[in-house]
């Protein structure tokens, strides 16, 4: 079945007429599979390098400080030195008040800026606000924006207004990236995961992403795989590649892998780029470098051996 | 059906190192005797065959052919184990040796998968997942029923029917070893039971553990050997019970010579499972219930979902979901836990799926065959799908037993209850749609012993498993697969 609207212009009742419901048992089952996937050797070098360099280095908290963000830009661009060759995290994601000293610090790294807008986490502020704040942080040279969602408008019924909603941040963000976090821990149903996600790939979304972080659950991997299928999806009716970032709850190498092989077995190689996959977290950089030097040496070496930022 | 133009890409600069699960603990004696009266024994005249692993073609041990002077030893001891010993314990006393066997079969299990893989081909990741546990959990099941028998048919008393002669397939050599000894020896019976002769090892390794389990000797025997074999235990005087997995063509042949002897029997024979998919379900889900359906166990599943029905409004998008994700599937060394489909189980098997693909494409049917690149050794043989085919091509009417899926479409409920019976068989079927209702209507309708709804191939010692029409008699599992194996008094 091919419908012959191009992206973008699809009101929102087409959307959710073709909706395609998800089977949670189904999905779980699907998820467990993948998961017993072994990966070794070679292959494991190969793809832990790779999550390093698909990392959004994240730090949203309320003490922030300038300095920390300064640590962290340099903790970015120098991941263990003590081994070269690995590539740097592909961004750092601050708050828009950090975004000008982050990007400042990042010169020259080749690392991305992203900045949380629209009201992070909740979204519970106007919709001049957080057009605002998206304009703000897009002149403070963020690279890449993550917004949320109305998850109450959402809840409510009012997909029409949650697709409005993006597609004018999109449009404030002009050239920057925009990634639409939908917040999967309030939405409940994996059905919802999809019809939202639906909505955002529609309204302009250049990555969807699973969490703000701040709500448990956050990232889970049924959640994950119904967002990858939803992506698939679209690119077979558009043509037009949409990016993930599964965020939160992630912090081992192994978490890391297991979604990287989700990602494999359902985009394929096109999506196993840091253009097109994110992951948001604060600690998994270090337990991936434990695993590397583990790799490469033979044994594990104590924590104490990795910078904290 | 529509060609797309944007194609996911499923090479890849990372592929999965090979996983192979170690082999170095397995210990395989190079000659098996018959397992007979709690010993194990060369066969009388000393003829013997081998069994190799059907992915390198290397010969795994020597096996005895039991005669008929074997069959004759074998139901003896049997029927002396019944009458002296079996008949009289207490109930509670036959549940603990049951017990035992399925705590052994526990303890044991990843020496029992590593060889079912070995010696039948099927990947690590079934034995290891499905058909090892699953038959550990038959034994603990009747096991429970040993000393509740008086609660299982209210108003009735059982009595055993005697001694059982049990003839397996290879397609799940110790799971279907489990699912015939376990409710036999539970509810008081004694058992002579054949394995088949391309998947010995399994059961031989069952009987070394039901040795452990010091059973008093001649309640199970456990002989090998070839149709021959199977016939002269089928046709033993002695014998009260036959039950029979295997194909219809045999099963026809054992039913003849069962009529009139007053003998009891169960036959689980072939299938040509209809697996049907509404617009409303749920697609990615459904897809990988066909997967399941038609790929697990390279095909070689009597309930697989040979027939898939896709209404006609998804077709499209469906085919194209179902053949990205054969994509995706690993052909290749059964040992490794990344293999998705393992070998063929024998050169005669393998043979009769190529025949069904030249019939196929012969007849007109489209065929597709994801890239794959097969292990040179061996018999391999790819997933397969086959579309612009109709219920009057063979593919579709018959059991190839393989890895290769017909394709039709449907538009209406009604058209495709009537397609879904249009065959000899009435083994199993799938549904799949969000709405209850719809499922309830088309699971009604349809004439098979299970069927899944909104999932495929799923099995539980306490659900009853067997056929109508042409794919079989009687029940095994549950409650069901009790009365198999008594007389209601």
């Amino acid at each position: 079945m091919t419908v012959a609207i191009k992206s973008g212009v699809r009101t929102v009742a087409s959307i959710l007429d073709n909706a395609r419901s998800v089977d949670q048992i189904g999905a779980e089952e699907r998820v467990s599979r993948l998961f017993k996937r072994s990966i070794k050797k070679e292959s494991k070098m190969a793809v832990l390098q790779m999550t390093l360099s698909m990392i959004d280095l994240t730090t949203l908290e309320g003490k922030d400080s300038p300095g920390k963000v300064k640590q962290l830009c340099y903790k970015a661009a120098h991941l263990h030195d003590k081994f070269p060759g690995l590539p740097s995290v592909a961004a750092i994601c601050v708050y828009p008040t950090m975004v000008a000293v982050a990007k400042n610090e990042l010169k020259g790294t080749g690392i991305r800026t992203a900045s949380v807008a629209t009201g992070f986490p909740s979204g519970m502020t106007s919709q001049d606000v957080k057009l605002n704040e998206v304009r703000k942080v897009v002149d403070d040279g963020a690279d890449e924006v993550d917004m949320v969602i109305s998850r109450g408008h959402f809840l409510k019924g009012d997909y029409q207004h949650v697709y409005d909603e993006i597609a004018s941040v999109k449009e404030a963000c002009g050239n920057t990236e925009l990634k639409v976090i939908l917040e999967t821990g309030e939405l409940q149903t994996l059905d919802k995961v999809r019809r939202a996600s639906d909505i955002a790939m529609e309204a302009g979304a250049d990555f969807i992403k699973t969490s703000t972080g701040k709500v448990k659950p956050a990232a889970t991997p049924p959640v994950v795989l119904v967002m990858l299928e939803a992506i698939r999806d679209y690119y077979y009716r558009t043509g037009r590649k949409v990016g993930m970032k599964p965020a939160g709850g992630i912090s081992t190498a192994k978490q890391a892998i297991q979604y990287l092989v989700m990602l494999r077995e359902t985009l394929g190689k096109s999506w196993l780029t840091p253009d097109l996959y994110r992951i948001g977290a604060s600690s998994l950089a270090n337990d991936v470098l434990m695993q590397i030097m583990k790799q490469s040496t033979g044994v594990y070496q104590s924590i104490n051996y990795f910078s904290i930022d | 059906m529509g060609q797309a133009k944007t194609k996911i890409n499923f090479d890849s600069d990372w592929s999965y190192d090979p996983a192979p699960q170690a082999t170095d603990f397995i210990k395989l004696q190079e000659r098996y005797g018959l397992y007979i009266d709690g010993k194990f024994k060369p066969s009388e005249n000393g003829r013997s065959f081998h069994t190799i692993n059907p992915a390198t073609e290397e010969k795994l041990a020597e096996v005895s052919e039991a005669s008929e002077k074997d069959v004759n030893r074998a139901v003896r001891s049997a029927k002396e184990a019944y009458e002296k010993v079996w008949s009289k314990i207490s109930p509670k006393e036959r549940g603990k040796y049951v017990y035992r066997i399925a705590r052994l079969i526990q303890e044991r299990a990843r020496e029992f998968a590593v060889i079912e893989t070995m010696d039948g081909g099927k990947p690590i990741r079934e034995s290891r997942d499905i058909d090892i546990p699953l038959a550990a959990a038959h034994f603990f099941y009747y096991a429970g029923w040993a000393d509740k028998l008086d609660y299982a048919f209210p108003g009735r008393k059982t009595k055993p029917l005697g001694v059982a002669g049990q003839i397996i397939p290879w397609n799940f050599p110790l799971l279907m070893a489990a699912w015939k000894i376990a409710p036999a020896i539970a509810t008081g019976n004694t058992v002579v039971l054949k394995p088949a002769e391309t998947t010995p090892l399994t059961a031989l390794k069952l009987a070394e553990v039901i040795q452990e389990a010091d059973l008093p000797p001649g309640v199970v025997n456990i002989i090998t050997g070839a149709g021959e074999t199977g016939s002269h235990l089928v046709n033993h005087p002695k014998v009260n019970k036959i039950a029979f997995t295997g194909s219809t063509e045999v099963g026809k042949i054992i039913q003849k010579s069962l009529a009139g002897t007053g003998k009891s029997y169960t036959l689980e024979l072939g299938g040509k499972a209809a697996n049907i998919i509404f617009e409303d379900a749920a697609i990615d889900q459904a897809v990988e219930g066909i997967i399941n359906g038609i790929f697990f166990n390279q095909g070689h599943v009597c309930c697989a979902g040979s027939r898939l029905f896709v209404q006609e409004s998804i077709a499209d998008e469906l085919l194209r979901k179902l053949q990205d994700r054969m994509a995706t599937l690993i052909v290749g060394d059964p040992l490794d836990k990344n293999s998705d489909i393992g070998a063929i189980n024998s050169k005669d098997q393998l043979e009769k799926i190529k025949f069904f693909e030249k019939i196929g494409v012969k007849e007109g049917g489209s065929i597709y065959q994801p890239d794959c690149t097969l292990p040179k050794k061996g018999f391999w043989y790819p997933p397969t799908l086959f579309t612009d085919v109709s219920q009057s091509h063979r593919v579709v009417q018959e059991e190839i037993f393989g890895p290769v899926l017909a394709i039709q479409t449907f538009r209406t409920v009604d058209e495709v209850i009537q397609k879904a019976n249009n065959t000899p068989y009435g083994l199993s079927g799938g549904v799949w749609t969000e709405k209850g209702s719809k499922y309830f209507k088309v699971t009604k309708a349809i004439r098979a012993g299970v069927i899944w709804a909104n999932t495929f191939n799923k099995f539980d010692p306490a659900s009853p498993f067997g056929g109508y029409k042409e794919s079989g008699v009687g029940r095994e599992g549950g409650i069901s697969g009790l009365s198999a194996y008594v007389e209601l008094v």
